[in-house]
């Protein structure tokens, strides 16, 4: 995509805002941001996102860029990391914080809830097996507390074992002493956070205005 | 009255009989209550009437006259002690008896199967008070006027407005306080103004013979009626349940838009003095709206962050800990009032503000005072509202115009329903989460009015206002008819919609951390995206807080601690008081969802044989006899510690609750292992891998070492089952309080059981290996988080090593 820089770009924006729903200013803007932050690459290194300086505070950067190069998130049957994606990646990524649109039908919402959720479970299943195992789940919430000194991290695992017991006592109900619990599946995922509206909740907004001019974030 | 009514209305199908009992003896009760009201005599009014604003409640003298032939005579006392003045308690008296009957009506309907599930409770108590002033009436009395401004508005509303307020769900409040915003400010100053001014152009029509009325009333009454009432809100979708998102914005409009009402309401009454409107006016209106609202804000959260203040030194003395919340938001609210600033607004700022450092500082009981206490207040005062709404009405004076009352109704209707569409037209375009239709419609019919615009239109100069007793005639109209005709149908339409309906879940921990991801996820998307949106604002906002404002108001190291791990805990220590209310330590009420304990989860290194080791089975009903012993043992120990003294709740500053859970699981804990380490020695022959000294070593470190050992010594690869986690302060604080404060109740507890547990400990040593297996998934780890906290090897465990206290 790269070399149609000028001319394929018009006819690629509009390519992908069919496929991904956001409109054409929104996909400009968002390419302008891509640009910014690829220091007008074509690819995107983790190097580039790991150097925006509102991302410091956040403690789960580090999982947080790891869904940039997920290839979960970005082709549908493949696992594995990419080092670098393009501008239609980070695109893709994206789109997982649509806001959701009017007018949906429940099949339509179940969908895009499993969308969501999925992105999300990718995001605490690191070793791509399609459970997030006792280990994977204590690290997300240990990276979750990492900013709150020793009494996070001591106590994140606490959090953690609580959570996992919470999930197995809902998912499985009574088990038996011998049974063991491997870890949250996706259904298992589904289940718990069956009253959490990930579809209203999990949005950022997209703005259509240029933003480039405000110079957010990027410190340059 | 309705409750008789009531009782011909099909009841349900269990104890009739029972019920109708009950039914009877509150009838009788009320009758009782109302008779004394009623049945007033002595014409001595004005005696009393000049000292508050409850003494124009009731002028009767019930008791007296119905009773005070008997036995009042000047001449001659026999008893000097004994005689009847009522006057001398009359004022408390007809208070209890207005707040005794409000609360049995309450209680009444709740008897009453279906109901309260038909007709909102409000409709039924303005009923009730309808009832209520036309028995006054007929007795021949004059009704008092119950709904006097002044009792409203500084007794009856704030405690409904601070339970709203300290209970405000913050988070959807502030996700939608743009459109709570423009709805409860544009709204309703297009209510207003459509209202009154249409009204007054109806009133310019011929034939109406409403040409006196002028366009500054009109445009008063029309500020009046056009506020939607907080408390008929709250009574109405209390009810229906219905999706947080319609219930904040239809509750959020009803408390913001106090603001406009009182700037509206003292300027309207301000020009119908002074007769004309300049353009200057209309600024200094606009800029009396903002110092109004923000100081009103301003003024409360002020008080908001004194009580959080106050509340960081109050760890010694628990007792009056609740106070403190509930007088610094009626400082709040008079101050504010004071000012004529908006007094709802400063008591919502105020216990929005108060709320997390408070909760933070005081004790559990003291939140739990809180809770109850300002339910109960808000409950009881909107129990009286509605009644004595229905008293007012019957007290009158009225003057009905079918015109003017028609077009009102008819007009609120149709201003609330424009308003909506056309304000959400608006909003739509900025938010993100798009109002649909059904959300128009609920917003717009939700819109109920009540006891303020009575209050408010009860205020008015009589003088000023010729027209004021039609004013207050249309609005009490209007008040009837948006809650028994909008409060009664909304349930059903909500149910013919399909609109969503709020889902009854307490939070769980996978939720907590999942909210707390999606936040800093969102945060980072956004800030990835290179924008930045309000979860950035927020997220700056948070860390601002926990960086300078925790630290100032939030005692001792509790202001270090994440919101994830403060929920944690709260959790843990909720399950722990419900452990110790449930009876024991061992069995649990089955509404605990965990099932499942820490060993079903440990990841894929247990071998498959382990299911393999012969344990021995035993029978439900032995198990249950080895607990009550247990338990009982260690009730004994608790009910010693109980001690009351006046001023403080527990003998130590450490919830006793708790501190009975942590004693009682601790010697449970202690029991078991020394069973298990019993029967190690004894049923176990083979020479086990370790030594005994390590055994004993892990043993204390850890209690479901034991797994490890049996499975080991039946010669099953061993599983390092990593529970404890081997350095968590708080819970070693936690055992380390626990040895020393309760070190002595300790010793006696175990010197007194010693002996039976000694015994108890080789009788029941055989069952140690069924109750590992049960006693682990019931009791015993239902909280694994606790458990690891009491297994910890903190010194009290060190100590349990040595045995310093068994004799």
């Amino acid at each position: 995509m790269g070399a149609s820089q000028s001319a394929g770009t018009e006819h690629e924006f509009q390519d992908m805002a069919d496929r991904t729903g956001f409109s054409l200013e929104q996909i400009g803007n968002i390419n302008k941001r891509f640009r910014q932050l690829s220091n007008n690459e074509e690819t995107l290194s983790r190097e580039d996102l790991a150097s925006i300086p509102a991302l410091d505070n956040n403690p789960i950067r580090a999982q947080i860029i790891n869904a940039f190069f997920d290839k979960r998130n970005l082709h549908q049957n493949e696992t594995g990391t990419v080092q670098e994606i393009g501008f239609e990646e980070f695109l893709m990524v994206m789109t997982h914080f649509r806001p959701a649109a009017m007018g949906l039908t429940e099949e339509e919402r179940e969908n895009l809830r499993r969308e969501k959720l999925r992105f999300l479970f990718n995001m605490h299943d690191t070793d791509s097996d399609g459970t997030i195992n006792l280990e994977e789940y204590r690290r997300v919430v240990e990276e979750l507390l990492s900013k709150a000194g020793t009494i996070g991290q001591e106590t994140a695992k606490a959090i953690a074992d609580a959570a996992m017991l919470e999930v197995a006592s809902t998912t499985r109900g009574k088990m038996e002493p011998d049974e063991f619990y491997e870890g949250i599946t996706f259904e298992n995922f589904l289940q718990i956070l069956n009253t959490f509206d990930i579809e209203t909740r999990m949005h950022v907004r997209f703005l259509n205005m240029d933003t480039a001019t405000l110079r957010c974030g990027k410190s340059k | 009255m309705s409750v008789r009514v009531a009782l011909h209305s099909p009841s349900g199908s269990r104890s009739f009989l029972e019920r109708g009992l009950l039914l009877l003896v509150i009838l009788i009760l009320l009758e009782g209550t109302v008779l004394t009201l009623g049945a007033a005599s002595s014409p001595d009014i004005g005696a009393q009437d000049n000292t508050g604003g409850h003494d124009h409640r009731d002028d009767h003298r019930g008791i007296e006259g119905s009773r005070g032939n008997t036995n009042y005579t000047y001449t001659k006392k026999a008893f000097p002690v004994l005689s009847l003045d009522y006057h001398h308690i009359q004022v408390p008296f007809e208070i209890s008896l207005w707040v005794l009957l409000a609360s049995l009506m309450k209680l009444g309907f709740h008897l009453i199967p279906r109901l309260s599930s038909i007709v909102p409770e409000s409709c039924l108590l303005i009923v009730v008070g309808l009832l209520v002033g036309g028995l006054i009436k007929l007795v021949g009395e004059e009704v008092p006027p119950v709904l006097d401004s002044k009792l409203f508005f500084l007794c009856l509303l704030p405690p409904i407005i601070l339970d709203a307020g300290y209970f405000l769900p913050i988070r959807p409040f502030m996700e939608n306080i743009g459109t709570i915003l423009m709805f409860a400010v544009v709204g309703t100053l297009w209510n207003a103004f459509f209202v009154g001014g249409l009204l007054y152009a109806v009133c310019q029509i011929e034939g109406t013979y409403l040409s006196q009325v002028e366009l500054l009333p009109c445009l008063l009454f029309g500020s009046i009626i056009s506020a939607v009432d907080p408390v008929a809100v709250l009574a109405v979708f209390e009810e229906i349940h219905i999706n947080e998102l319609l219930h904040i914005l239809v509750f959020g409009e009803s408390l913001l838009n106090d603001a406009v009402t009182v700037v509206l309401y003292h300027l309207f009454e301000e020009y119908s003095g002074a007769g004309e409107v300049t353009p200057m006016d209309v600024v200094l209106g606009v800029i009396c709206f903002l110092i109004v609202s923000l100081g009103g804000i301003a003024v409360g959260a002020i008080y908001g962050i004194l009580a959080a203040f106050t509340s960081r030194f109050t760890s010694h003395t628990r007792v009056i800990e609740p106070l403190f919340v509930f007088v610094y938001s009626y400082m709040a609210y008079l101050s504010a009032e004071m000012f004529h600033l908006s007094g709802i607004m400063a008591l919502i700022a105020c216990g929005a503000v108060m709320r997390p450092y408070v909760e933070a500082n005081i004790s559990h009981k003291s939140h739990t005072t809180v809770k109850y206490f300002l339910k109960m207040w808000s409950s009881v005062s909107e129990t009286l509202i509605f009644i004595f709404l229905g008293v007012a009405t019957v007290a009158g004076p009225h003057s009905w115009n079918w015109t003017f009352v028609s077009v009102t109704v008819i007009l609120c209707l149709v201003s609330r329903v424009i308003g909506v569409v056309g304000l959400t037209f608006i909003i739509n375009k900025f938010r993100i989460v798009k109002l649909t239709t059904k959300d128009q419609f609920i917003v717009a019919y939700g819109g109920l009015r009540g006891a303020i615009a009575f209050s408010l239109g009860y205020l008015l100069d009589k003088d000023l206002f010729p027209t004021k007793t039609m004013f207050l005639t249309a609005i009490i109209t209007e008040i009837f008819f948006t809650v028994f005709v909008q409060g009664m149908t909304i349930k059903p339409l909500v149910d013919l919609l399909a609109v969503k309906k709020k889902q009854e879940a307490k939070r769980s921990i996978n939720e907590e951390i999942h909210t707390q991801f999606l936040d800093h996820l969102l945060t980072g998307i956004e800030d990835i995206c290179g924008h930045y949106g309000h979860h950035h604002w927020k997220d700056k906002l948070n860390r601002f807080n926990k960086k300078y404002i925790k630290k100032c108001l939030i005692a001792g190291e509790r202001y270090k601690e994440p919101q994830l791990i403060a929920f944690y805990h709260k959790m843990e220590f909720k399950q722990a008081i419900e452990l110790v209310e449930s009876g024991g330590g061992v069995k649990l009420p089955s509404a605990m969802p965990s099932q499942v304990s820490m060993q079903n989860i440990q990841p894929k290194k247990l071998p498959p044989a382990v299911a393999e080791r012969a344990l021995p089975q035993f029978t439900k009903g032995r198990e249950e006899e080895i607990r009550k012993i247990l338990r009982s043992n260690l009730q004994k120990t608790r009910q010693r510690l109980r001690s009351y003294n006046r001023h403080t709740l527990m003998a130590d500053p450490f919830e006793d609750g708790w501190n009975d859970f942590l004693l009682k699981k601790q010697r449970m804990i202690e029991l078991e292992k020394k069973m298990t380490e019993m029967s190690n020695y004894l049923t176990v022959p083979a020479a086990p891998p370790d030594s005994p000294t390590m055994c004993r070593a892990r043993l204390a470190s850890d209690p479901n070492a034991f797994y490890n050992i049996k499975a080991s010594s039946d010669g099953v690869p061993t599983i390092q089952v990593d529970l404890a986690s081997p350095q968590s302060p708080d819970s070693v604080n936690m055992l380390n309080e626990f040895s020393k404060r309760g070190a002595t109740d300790q010793d006696l507890g175990q010197r007194e059981g010693a002996d039976r547990d000694e015994d108890q400990g080789l009788m029941m040593k055989p069952s140690s290996a069924g109750k590992e297996e049960k006693g682990e998934e019931e009791g015993g780890n239902k909280n694994p988080g606790l458990m690891r906290c009491l297994s910890d090897p903190g010194p009290s465990n060190e100590d349990e090593e040595d045995e310093p206290f068994l004799p």
